[in-house]
C-alpha cells in the first residue's frame, strides 16, 4: 500500500531520517512511535508530500509519489492542531476535499451527513470551528481527511490535544473507524500505551531509523534493541556475559554476579556465544519480592530502597549489591507492607520472563 | 485576562489630560469651527456673515458638485485597488522571505517615506512632464516622435496617489500575511487544492483584515491628499480636495467650504463604520 524505499531526509545538512524502510499494509493501522525528535513526524510529512525526500522512493500502490505535491497524492492527513479552516463552518470544512472535486451539490451534502454520522455531529453543520470543543474539531478533522475517500489516512499526534479521558474514549472511537472504513492509518505518537492500544503494527523510532517493527505484544514482551525496552513500559535492564548457552536454556552472569537463567521459547539460544556481553530485560511486574527465595525461579539479592503506592500495583525500589536500582510492580494488596523497608530480601522472576538484548 | 488587568490599572484620569487637551486645541475646536461656519452665510469679500443658512449643504447637491465627488470616489477607489493589486504581491513575497531579509526589505518601502511627500511629488513632475525624463528618452530613442501627455490628466493624480499610499496598504497586508498560520495551506494541498485554489479559497479570506484595513488606510486619505491633485492634475482635474482648499484659499467661500468637509467627514466616517463591522464579524474567526 504505502512503501518507503531507503527514505533519507536533510534538515540543513543535518540527516533527521536514515535509510528507512517501511511498509504499510492494505487496511493496516501501522504506528510510528519515538520520542520528539526522532523523525517520526518528518516521515509522516514525507508521505503527504509537505517534505520531499533527499533520497530514496516512496511508493503508494505501487507508484512513486515521491515527488508529487500533496494535492496529487491519494492520502489524507488529520493534522495535530486540526487546521480546521477558521473562517468556514463546519460542513465547508468537510466539504472542502469533495468541493474540488466538483461533485454535484446533492451528492456533497449526502457525503458530508454521512461522515458527521460516522463521527457522531450530526447537527453541527452551521457552526463555525471555534465554536465547538477540542474533541468536536478533532472529529471534524477525521470527517474532512476521510470524506475523501483516501487510500491512506495519516494522523499526527491527533489526540494529543485532548485531556486524558477524552483521549482514551477517542482511542477507541478511532480503532473502530478505522476497522469499519478498512483504511490504512499511519499514526505518528509518543505515547506508547496508544500506540500499543491501537495499531495493528508499531514501528518504533529513534534518531531517524527504526528500531524495532512488530505487533504491539512483540514490541512490548520481546524488545529487541536496549531503546525498545527502554522507552516502551517500564523495564529492568541487566548487563551481563553469556555463562552457559545450551538448546533448552541461556545462563547470564549480570552486574551484581547472580547467574540468571532465561528459557525464553523464542531466543535462538544457539546463535549466543559464551563470554559474549548481552543485555537482559526484565518487566516490573513480572517480578516479585520475597523473603525466603522460592526455587526454580530467578533470584537477586536486594535491599527494599522505598515502597510507592502507585493505585493498582505497588512500586518497590531496590538496589542491588553493587548500588544498581531496580523496580518491581506488584499487585496493590498482595504482599506489600511497609516493614520491608531496608529489609535485605529476594527479587524473583519465572526463567521464561527474562528477554536477551544483544548489544 | 489581559483586558481585566487593563481595565484594573486605569490610574488615576488626569494622566489623560495632556491627550485631552491636544485634542481639544487641534481636533475639537477646529471642528466646531467648521460645523458652524459650515452654516453660516458668505460675506461680500469673502468674509464671514453671521446669518443661519441650510444654504451650502444644498448647493453641493448641485449635479456639478456630486459629479465631482463620484469622479472623486471613483479614483480613490481606482487608487485603492492599484495599491492593493501591487501591494498584495509586494506583501506576500516580503513575508515569505527568510526572516532576515524580511526586515531590510520593509525598510526599503519606508525609507523613501523619510523625504517630503511635496518633494517626491516634485520629484515625479520632473519624471513625467512634456521636457521630462521620460519624454525626452522615449523620444531619443526614436519611440515617440512628441512628447506625450503625462502630467495632468487622472493617470498622473492616481500615480501620484498610489505612489504615496503604497505603504500604507503593503504593512497592513504584511502584517496579517505573516501572521497566517501556514498550517491551514498544508490543510488545503493536502484535501486537494492546487496552489491558486489555496490563494483564493484559504489566504485570501483569512488575510481579509489586512486587505481591508489596507484599503481603508489608502482609500479615506487619497479623499483628503489635495496636494497631488493640485501639483499632478493641475487645473484639470478637481477634486473633492482640492476643491475644499479652492473654497478656502482662492474662491474665499469659507462656509461652502466648510459645508464641503463636513461632506467629506461624514463619507469617511460612514467607511470607518464599515471597516469597524466587517472587523467585528471576522473576529470570531480570529480566537481559534
Amino acid at each position: 500500500m504505502v512503501r518507503l524505499e531507503k527514505v533519507m531526509k536533510d534538515f540543513g545538512g543535518q540527516r533527521v531520517i536514515e535509510n528507512l524502510n517501511l511498509e504499510a499494509k492494505q487496511g493496516e493501522f501501522l504506528t510510528l512511535l519515538g520520542p520528539s525528535g526522532c523523525g517520526k513526524t518528518t516521515t509522516l510529512r514525507m508521505i503527504a508530500g509537505f517534505e520531499e525526500p533527499t533520497g530514496g522512493k516512496i511508493l503508494l500502490n505501487g507508484k512513486d509519489v515521491s515527488q508529487n505535491q500533496p494535492y496529487e497524492r491519494d492520502v489524507n492527513t488529520v493534522f495535530q492542531s486540526y487546521a480546521l479552516f477558521p473562517h468556514m463552518n463546519i460542513f465547508e470544512n468537510i466539504a472542502f476535499g469533495l468541493k474540488l472535486k466538483k461533485l454535484p451539490k446533492e451528492e456533497i451534502k449526502k457525503r458530508v451527513k454521512e461522515a458527521l454520522r460516522l463521527v457522531r455531529l450530526e447537527g453541527y453543520e452551521g457552526r463555525k470551528p471555534n465554536e465547538i470543543s477540542g474533541g468536536q474539531k478533532q472529529r471534524v478533522a477525521i470527517a474532512r481527511a476521510i470524506i475523501n475517500n483516501p487510500k491512506v489516512l495519516l494522523l499526527d499526534e491527533p489526540l494529543g490535544a485532548l485531556d486524558m479521558k477524552l483521549r482514551k474514549e477517542m482511542q477507541i472511537e478511532l480503532k473502530h473507524l478505522q476497522q469499519k472504513l478498512g483504511i490504512t492509518f499511519i499514526y505518528v505518537t509518543h505515547d506508547q500505551e496508544e500506540a500499543l492500544v491501537l495499531s495493528d503494527r508499531i514501528a518504533v523510532m529513534n534518531n531517524g531509523k527504526v528500531e524495532q517493527l512488530g505487533i504491539p505484544s512483540e514490541i512490548y514482551e520481546r524488545p529487541k534493541t536496549k531503546f525498545v525496552a527502554d522507552f516502551i513500559g517500564e523495564t529492568n535492564l541487566f548487563e551481563g556475559t553469556v555463562s552457559h548457552v545450551s538448546e533448552d536454556c541461556v545462563k547470564v552472569i549480570i552486574d551484581d554476579l547472580s547467574e540468571i537463567t532465561i528459557t525464553d521459547p523464542l531466543l535462538d539460544k544457539m546463535s549466543l556465544k559464551k563470554n559474549e556481553n548481552v543485555y537482559v530485560a526484565v518487566r516490573p511486574e513480572k517480578m516479585k519480592l520475597n523473603s525466603s527465595a522460592e526455587e526454580g525461579m530467578n533470584k537477586i539479592k536486594v535491599t527494599v530502597k522505598e515502597k510507592i503506592y502507585a493505585g493498582s500495583v505497588h512500586k518497590t525500589i531496590a538496589s542491588l549489591s553493587n548500588g544498581n536500582e531496580m523496580t518491581i510492580n506488584e499487585l496493590t494488596g498482595n504482599t506489600a507492607n511497609m516493614s520491608d523497608l531496608n529489609k535485605s530480601m529476594f527479587a524473583q522472576w519465572n526463567y521464561d520472563d527474562g528477554v536477551v538484548i544483544l548489544q | 485576562m489581559m483586558t481585566n488587568t487593563l481595565k484594573k490599572n486605569k490610574g488615576p484620569l488626569w494622566t489623560l489630560s495632556p491627550l485631552v487637551i491636544w485634542l481639544s486645541i487641534l481636533v475639537a475646536v477646529p471642528l466646531m469651527f467648521v460645523i458652524t461656519i459650515g452654516f453660516l452665510s458668505r460675506g461680500t469679500y469673502g468674509s464671514v456673515e453671521f446669518k443661519f443658512t441650510l444654504e451650502n449643504y444644498m448647493r453641493i447637491f448641485n449635479p456639478l458638485y456630486l459629479k465631482m465627488l463620484l469622479s472623486s470616489l471613483w479614483l480613490s477607489l481606482i487608487t485603492t485597488i492599484i495599491c492593493l493589486g501591487a501591494g498584495y504581491p509586494f506583501a506576500y513575497f516580503i513575508a515569505n522571505a527568510p526572516k532576515r531579509i524580511r526586515g531590510i526589505l520593509l525598510m526599503l518601502i519606508v525609507i523613501p517615506f523619510w523625504t517630503n511627500s511635496l518633494i517626491r511629488t516634485y520629484a515625479w513632475i520632473t519624471l513625467l512632464r512634456t521636457s521630462g525624463i521620460i519624454n525626452s528618452y522615449l523620444m531619443q530613442l526614436g519611440m515617440i516622435n512628441e512628447p506625450i501627455q503625462f502630467l495632468y490628466t487622472n493617470g498622473a493624480v492616481v500615480l501620484g496617489l498610489a505612489y504615496t499610499l503604497f505603504p500604507f496598504m503593503v504593512l497592513p497586508l504584511y502584517a496579517s500575511i505573516e501572521s497566517l498560520d501556514k498550517r491551514y495551506l498544508e490543510a488545503a494541498s493536502d484535501l486537494g487544492a492546487r496552489p491558486w485554489t489555496t490563494f483564493w479559497k484559504i489566504t485570501v479570506p483569512l488575510t481579509m483584515p489586512g486587505i481591508i484595513a489596507g484599503c481603508i488606510l489608502v482609500f479615506i486619505p487619497t479623499l483628503g491628499l489635495f496636494f497631488i491633485p493640485d501639483l499632478m492634475g493641475g487645473s484639470k482635474v478637481m477634486l473633492i480636495s482640492n476643491f475644499i482648499k479652492n473654497q478656502f484659499l482662492t474662491a474665499r467661500d469659507w462656509p461652502f467650504g466648510s459645508a464641503a468637509s463636513i461632506v467629506l467627514i461624514a463619507l469617511t466616517f460612514i467607511l470607518l463604520g464599515v471597516y469597524v463591522k466587517i472587523l467585528n464579524k471576522n473576529k470570531n474567526m480570529e480566537v481559534l
